[in-house]
Parts: structure tokens; sequence; C-alpha cells
């Protein structure tokens, strides 16, 4: 039986069964899962990660595979990350971003790899992170991430890609929509997808608006796409590569990487120490006697929780 | 979540005929199931399904055909899948779809571990995954 040392040493020598195999124990977070990462970090860190965010039926997908054709055409090696939604019912997921991407499977330089989000929110599955880190490793030019159908708030990948982009689509809500905070304020290069539907032209003067009008010296670039024909997608790489460019030879592209890895960090280590504290006061029954009081109202939520964490020595070092 | 093991199985629609409401009926019961199911669409040739398996590194693959090319597709599929080292002892296959009881036995011969025909119960699909998925052999790392 191979162990996961040899399995890493066959993903440098570009074997794609072992990437697969590796990208499995990651998703599931082994302790197998964890070694291999940390044998691939180090070897990580030349492809240029995008993710591209947008709400459910913009077109992500259908971009994805567009972005993905012309990137090809450019003779750049690919990895592809989509994520669909677990059902909170029955845990299941029905992932069919390959349904859009079926000519790209005859492709031996794309890797497409689906994830379902297995009850994390943000946008991204829980091992999102460590899943690219090992198409990164494996070598691929490009690493594509592809989120979950996100609203307004789902941020998460911007702290992983290098480059996020946020599509939108004409007759999905006025300007107010998009001045909210959030979504809108983690893209690198906003794209009008489906231009060629009506109004298309208003929403990107209205985001223009929106952009001339938010501080900073870099104006976000605004493009046009109808990714079902192919439109646009030429210039969107241009724009891909220029803010590349870019963020590998400025500071504020260091600002960048080292506020990614400390949201990395600190989301790993928060999990952790939640999941000690489940496991420590599910066995000791702490946990449901503060639920109890909490829900006959004898002690409210703050107080719970102080008492959950007081005495406990989770903060130490192990 | 650590160690938090998922049934993963790829549902695909090998050769010409468009009919995939079987398939899409399959898919979404073992997603009930709680299994995580990718889904190709139709129209796949053998290589883009072991492809698909390949990258998706799935444990259950289930094919669904209705034009009667059953006999000359599936070998396919299964040759296509050991040309990628992916061998039908590791990986559940089955199939359903209108397939004459004659070619069962010889299909079985080349790695199919069962074929569902139609009327089927996907309650007897989701045992027969489950079942499979409790007594199967440990994977090599």
């Amino acid at each position: 039986m191979p162990t996961v040392e040899d399995l890493v040493e066959r993903l440098f020598a570009g074997n794609r069964r072992a990437l697969s195999r590796l990208l499995t124990l990651i998703e599931n977070d082994t302790p197998e899962g964890r070694r291999a990462l940390r044998l691939l970090y180090p070897r990580s860190g030349g492809a240029h990660t995008i993710g591209l965010t947008g709400s459910a039926g913009s077109g992500k997908s259908t971009l994805s595979g567009a972005i993905a054709r012309e990137m090809r055409r450019r003779s750049r090696t690919l990895g592809i990350v989509a994520i669909d939604p677990t059902s909170p019912f029955s845990q299941g997921a029905l992932l069919g971003d390959r349904i859009r991407m079926q000519d790209l499977t005859s492709d031996a330089e794309v890797f497409l790899r689906s994830m379902a989000t297995r009850g994390n929110l943000g946008g991204l599955a829980p091992a999102t992170a460590g899943v690219v880190t090992a198409m990164d490793a494996f070598g691929k030019d490009v690493v594509l991430v592809e989120t979950v159908g996100a609203g307004q708030d789902e941020v998460e990948v911007a702290a992983m890609a290098d480059t996020t982009v946020v599509v939108l689509t004409p007759g999905s809500g006025d300007d107010v929509q998009a001045m909210k905070a959030g979504i809108m304020e983690i893209a690198d290069i906003l794209v009008v997808n489906k231009c060629d539907l009506p109004n298309a032209d208003l929403l990107a003067r209205q985001l223009a608006s929106i952009v001339d009008a938010a501080p900073g010296e870099r104006k976000t670039p605004i493009l046009k796409t109808a990714a079902t024909q192919s439109d646009g997608i030429e210039a969107l790489l241009d724009a891909l590569d220029a803010h590349r460019t870019q963020i590998a030879e400025s500071k504020a592209g260091d600002a960048h990487r080292r506020a990614q890895a400390r949201h990395q960090v600190l989301a790993l280590a928060r999990q952790r120490l939640i999941d000690r504290l489940v496991a420590r006061h599910t066995s000791d029954g702490r946990l449901d006697a503060l639920v109890a009081q909490v829900a006959r109202r004898e002690l409210d939520p703050h107080s719970a929780a102080d008492v959950l964490i007081a005495d406990d020595d989770l903060p130490r070092m192990s | 979540m650590a160690g938090d093991e998922k049934i993963r199985v790829l549902i695909a629609k090998p050769g010409l005929d468009g009919h995939d409401r079987g398939a899409k009926v399959v898919a979404r019961a073992l997603r009930d199931a709680g299994m995580e199911v990718i889904y190709t669409g139709i129209r796949q040739t053998p290589e883009m399904i072991a492809e698909a398996a390949l990258q998706e590194d799935v444990d259950v693959i289930g094919l669904s055909i209705l034009s009667g090319a059953h006999m000359e597709l599936f070998p396919r599929v299964v040759k296509a899948l050991r040309d990628r080292d992916i061998n039908a002892d590791e990986v559940l296959l089955f199939a359903g779809g209108i397939i004459p009881d004659a070619d069962i036995e010889p299909l079985k011969k080349t790695g199919f571990q069962a074929i569902f025909g139609p009327g089927t119960s996907t309650q007897d699909v989701i045992k027969f995954v489950r079942e499979w998925a409790a007594t199967r052999p440990a994977r090599a790392t």
C-alpha cells in the first residue's frame, strides 16, 4: 500500500491519479491529508489562483468553461475547482459543473474537481484552500475556483485567490444592491455576464459610477462578456494577466498575501479550537447543561459562552 | 470535521441516446441518501467517463443507457478505466436502463456488479451502494 509520501512523490512526477487521491485525503481532512499538505505547501505558490464568484444563475460555470478554453488556447495548464452546495437536509450533494465543461474533459492538461460545501458557509468548501495548494504544487499554471452561487456576503474566496472576479448579470437588482458591503468590495475584476441581454450597458455604467466613487488608486476594471458565445473572454484574460502582473510587483500584493495567510491561519485555528471545545464539553456534559440553562432563560447566551471557555486550557500551547 | 468520509458517485450516460430521466432520478435519490453525486450529462464517450472518474476520485460509477449499445460501450468504459490505472475491484460499477437479461451475465464478467432494469426501486440502488461501501476493502492511501 503506498504511503502518503509515495503519493506526493508521484504527484510531483505528474501522476494525475496520485493528485486525485491526495485531493480526497485533503478534502476529508484526514491525518494523511494534513501530512500531504505539509509536503505540498512549500512547492506551491507558482500558479495564478483565480476566484470566480457571483449569484446563482449568473453564468459562473459557463464563464469558467470559456475562461478555461481561452487559457488552453494560450497554452496554459489548468486546474479547476467547482463548488456546489451540500443539502442541509440529507448532507448529500448533486455536483453538476462538469456538464458545462464536457469538452474540457478530454484535455489532459485540464484537471477539474467538483467539491460540495459540506456545511461550510462563505461560498467555499472547507478544504478548498488545500485542494488549490495541491493543484498548484502539481504544477498547474492557473487554478480557477468557482464558488457556490453567492449572495452579498460570501467573501471567503478573496481570502484564497490572487485575483477575485465577481460576476453580475443585467436585471438582478439596482445599483444600490451593488453598493452594499461585501461581495462588490472583494472584486479585483467585475464582469457583466450575459451582456447580450437588455440593460447590460446600464448595469456597466452603474458599476462604473460606483467604481469611480470608491477610494484608492486602482479602479476595478469592468468587463462585458457573453460566456455562451465566448464574447469578451480574450479581454477578460488580458485583465486577469494585468492584475497578476500588478500584484506580483506591488507592495499591495505583498500586503494582500499576508492578509490572506493571516485569514487562513486564524480560520483554521478557530475551527480547531471550536472542535476541541465541543468535543471536551460534549463528553463531560457541560455544553448540554449550559444550553439547557439558556433555553430555560436562567442564563443568557453571552454568560454561557463565558462559562464554557472560562477555566479552559484551550489557549495554551499543546 | 476530521475524517469525514463521503461516498462519491459518478452518474454518466454513455452513447447517443438523450433520455436522461432515469439517470437523473438515480442521481437525485443517491444525493438524498447523503452521497455526493457527480452528474456529467448525456452523450459521454467511454474515455470522458473514465477521465471524470479519475479526476473526481469516485467510489462508485453508475451508467445509464437506453440505446442498446451497452455491449459495445460498457466494456470500453472498463478498458478506459483500466488504462487510467482504475481497476474494477477498486470501484463499484453498476448500470441501469434497457438491458436484456441475456446480456447481464456477460456484463458482470467484465466487472459490472449489478444491472438494474426498469421498475427497480431507488431504495434498492441505495441499499446496494451502501452495502458495498460498508464491506469494501480499505483503499490504498
